[in-house]
């Protein structure tokens, strides 16, 4: 008998563990007069300490949006986290999970900080008619809004990147690199190899010469390819670097002497986690940036007063605050803070704005200077202007250097080049629309 | 009580050799399928049907190539997410480069691709076994990521190596919403399950068992090792070519070659060892298990946090989340190291006696 009762009981045990399993947690549902913004984020695995300063520059100023005005025109703003670990099937998990959180804005807008999850969203947030926002990474090509009505690469493509890179030196050569050697090292992987057609269109026109050597993921073994850089003794190295590679690099050119104030590297590889465990052998190496470090920015320094003094900060390391990747966060998030305020602008001050409204928003979004400076924004990031055939806005780079302690800026806005680049996007937009039989055209609202 | 097998007779060979022999497992399948195809794509929210449903069965597809190959013939391998990369590419090109063609025909052409590759890289299982076999696929592994991204006519000419999936149009409904993917999803992984059950019972199964279990004997028994072993890889390949098409078009939508990473082809080989190496079951509640418990303690985790009023972050969640996880691994390895099916198996055999065993 009381086997049976204790077989019984252990039976009930384990239905009920198996029902607890089974049924899904209830999703707190976000409160429905706000704003809600999907964070689809990564702080843990390989490139978590890049996520946690992104994100953490985000959520800051979200919430100081919050604390200092009371959101936007009085509609707070509410946001939830969902881990991917830069893994593109947990960021397709996560965006549905995200998606279904709010059925009124939808998320507002993704910004996935990673390329490879942007690839698998573009069709899906096409069909959900939610802007997906690539603030300087890939889908490169969807600067066509035509053929990509809901996909922005805001600010700076990495072609347009790559030819102000280009643009950089030449002005340091008196205007031309004509005979000069340029050696390309990049991580092979649809990041290093999209500028590769930018970069060569560029050698053709300025006569230069291209010596492409590829580092495989993830890059923490360089000694042949600087071997090979020591041997071709180029003029320039331009770096397309992503997280352990960056430091890897700096180090392997200080080891066979390749000066580093002739190495170049792109927005990814220039970052204070990547110079800092490099120590003395980053000193000198530049790079591209689209948003500026450092406290100066008046916005930093205001974030840090309203949302840090409330205690409401998200950096846990709280020295990160003005940090390329922070700052760079805090500029995304204005960019999406001033698209809400667009899309409500044109659609009704006070309400909540779903997915087509906030497209609407992000492909006429007309950052002033006269408006960065109201946000105290000047400087951090360049003015952005777009339209249905220019979803990218601007396609402006600062140029920085490590001088061993900081990033100093050491150049002004250069602009790629436009006539040059731009059409090799709407070549492959082209090319997708036909794969995927889309008519292309400009959306009207 | 509800299952017994009492009073069930079996007069004639048909009746006693099919899948399921017991009245109430037929019953309880045949339910299986009805909520599967009838209930699910009325009730399931487009969450459950595209983030959680569809990515469960075509990993247990996927898993199923894998516990062919390594549960029933007994071959050690690590190259399923190159198989998968091999199937999802070729999927693309053909309906890239020839005009019109069937999507089911793609698929089947998809699988037949990595058949193919699979079978290559299965020649030195022919000389080599065990530990020796698996480093003989990691180079399939290798070489297929390496060659997607060497030769770019693979992803017609793109400048970052990603395929985008094509738009699916299976007699001319476009395959486009969540509950026409699941449904072709399901469809697919259904009849393959079905036929891969028949094919483990069949002489074929029987063959690679033999082979499994003492290669020597089964040679000596009459077993052609060469061809045994071959279509072993060659079925078990075409299983994950399938799978990997799915995941490029039903599920994904857009394929880069570092997706089909070695990190994959692991997570594979642990959905089979902890569902139940040498079962097709086993495939299903491995790919579950491995797929689903993360997902399950990120919704619970946070909840329980906050209601504890424990100061988690995010990220303490998912390290937290990753401990729970493998914690949870090794508990199911030590009490039950054959696998999850082993558990239903004895779950089963333990129903027939309840509630009053011996």
């Amino acid at each position: 008998m009381t086997t049976v009762f204790r077989n019984v009981q252990r039976a009930a045990l384990v239905v009920s563990v198996a029902a607890a399993m089974l049924v899904p947690a209830l999703p707190a549902l976000a409160q429905t007069n706000d704003q809600f913004v999907a964070l689809p984020s990564y702080r843990v695995g390989p490139y978590g300490a890049n996520g946690q300063s992104f994100y953490g520059g985000f959520v800051d100023y979200l919430n100081y949006v919050n604390l200092k005005e009371g959101g936007v025109n009085g509609v707070k703003l509410g946001w939830e986290e969902c881990e991917t670990e830069y893994n593109n099937a947990k960021g397709v998990e996560c965006y549905e999970r995200l998606k279904a959180k709010s059925s009124a804005s939808k998320g507002t807008a993704y910004h996935t900080m990673s390329t490879g999850i942007s690839y698998a969203l573009v069709d899906k947030t096409a069909a959900d008619k939610v802007p997906l926002v690539m603030m300087g990474y890939g889908r490169t090509d969807a600067v066509d809004g035509s053929v990509f009505p809901y996909a922005f690469p805001l600010v700076t493509t990495y072609q347009m990147q790559v030819s102000a890179i280009v643009k950089f030196l030449a002005s340091k050569n008196g205007g031309s690199l004509a005979g000069k050697k340029i050696v390309y090292l990049y991580h092979d992987s649809a990041y290093g190899k999209e500028p590769i057609v930018a970069l060569e269109a560029e050698a053709k026109l300025g006569k230069f010469n291209l010596v492409e050597i590829p580092v495989a993921h993830p890059g923490n073994e360089q000694g042949a390819q600087w071997l090979k850089i020591r041997q071709e003794n180029p003029d320039y190295v331009i770096f397309w670097g992503w997280g352990v590679m960056n430091q890897t690099a700096l180090k392997a050119a200080q080891k066979v002497g390749y000066s580093r104030d002739k190495m170049i590297g792109s927005w990814w590889a220039g970052s204070e986690e990547d110079t800092v465990p490099a120590g003395e052998a980053a000193k000198g190496y530049m790079s591209a940036t689209w948003n500026v470090a450092g406290k100066n920015v008046p916005l930093i320094a205001d974030i840090e007063k309203v949302v840090y003094g409330a205690g409401k900060g998200n950096m846990q390391d709280r020295n990160k605050v003005g940090s390329v990747l922070y700052n760079r966060g805090v500029s995304a998030a204005v960019v999406t803070v001033e698209a809400i305020r667009g899309a409500q602008a044109k659609f009704g001050k006070g309400k909540v704005m779903n997915g087509d409204e906030m497209r609407w928003a992000f492909e006429n979004l007309n950052l002033t200077s006269a408006r960065l400076q109201q946000v105290g924004a000047t400087g951090l990031l360049p003015e952005i202007k777009t339209s249905c055939d220019n979803h990218e806005g601007s396609g402006k780079v600062k140029i920085q250097q490590w001088d061993g302690a900081k990033w100093v800026v050491v150049s002004d806005w250069i602009e790629g080049n436009k006539s040059l680049i731009h059409p090799l996007f709407k070549a492959t937009a082209a090319q997708y629309a036909k794969e995927k039989g889309i008519t292309p055209a400009c959306m009207k609202s | 009580m509800l299952y017994r097998e009492s009073g069930q007779f079996k007069t004639s060979y048909v009746a006693d050799s099919q899948i399921f022999p017991i009245r109430q497992d037929r019953i309880f399948f045949a339910l299986l399928m009805a909520v599967a195809f009838v209930a699910i794509p009325f009730v399931g929210t487009e969450y459950w049907l595209s983030a959680i449903l569809t990515p469960f069965l075509i990993f247990s597809l996927a898993a199923l190539g894998l516990n062919i190959l390594t549960g029933y013939a007994g071959q050690l391998s690590l190259g399923t997410a190159a198989f998968m990369a091999v199937g999802a590419y070729a999927a693309y090109n053909f309906q890239l480069r020839i005009e019109g063609i069937p999507v089911l025909l793609t698929f089947i052409l998809a699988g037949a691709s990595a058949a193919v590759v699979g079978v290559a890289f299965g020649l030195p299982s022919l000389r080599i076994k065990g530990f020796y076999l698996a480093v003989a696929t990691l180079a399939a592994q290798f070489f297929v990521v390496w060659a997607l991204t060497k030769f770019p006519w693979l992803s017609n000419n793109s400048s970052s190596g990603v395929i985008t999936a094509q738009r699916l149009d299976l007699f001319g409904v476009a395959i486009d919403t969540p509950v026409k993917k699941y449904l072709f999803v399901l469809g697919i992984v259904t009849v393959l399950a079905l036929i891969a059950k028949n094919l483990v019972r069949s002489a074929t199964g029987r063959a690679w068992m033999a082979v499994r279990d003492m290669d020597v004997a089964a040679e000596v028994i009459g077993i052609p090792l060469m061809r045994t072993k071959l279509l072993a890889f060659a079925v078990s390949s075409f299983y994950c070519g399938v799978a990997g098409a799915l995941y490029a078009f039903c599920y994904l939508g857009s394929v880069e070659p570092d997706g089909f990473s070695l990190d994959l082809s692991f997570r594979i080989l642990f959905m089979i060892i902890i569902g139940g190496v040498g079962s097709i079951l086993g495939s299903f509640l491995g790919a579950a298990f491995i797929l689903l418990l993360p997902i399950f303690l990120d919704n619970v985790l946070p909840a329980l946090a906050s209601s504890l009023h424990l100061p988690f972050t995010n990220a303490t969640v998912s390290h937290i989340q990753l401990m729970v996880f493998g914690g949870l691994i090794i508990f199911f390895l030590i009490v039950e190291p054959h696998g999850l099916a082993r558990l239903w198996q004895i779950a089963k055999e333990k129903l027939r006696l309840w509630p009053f065993p011996h």
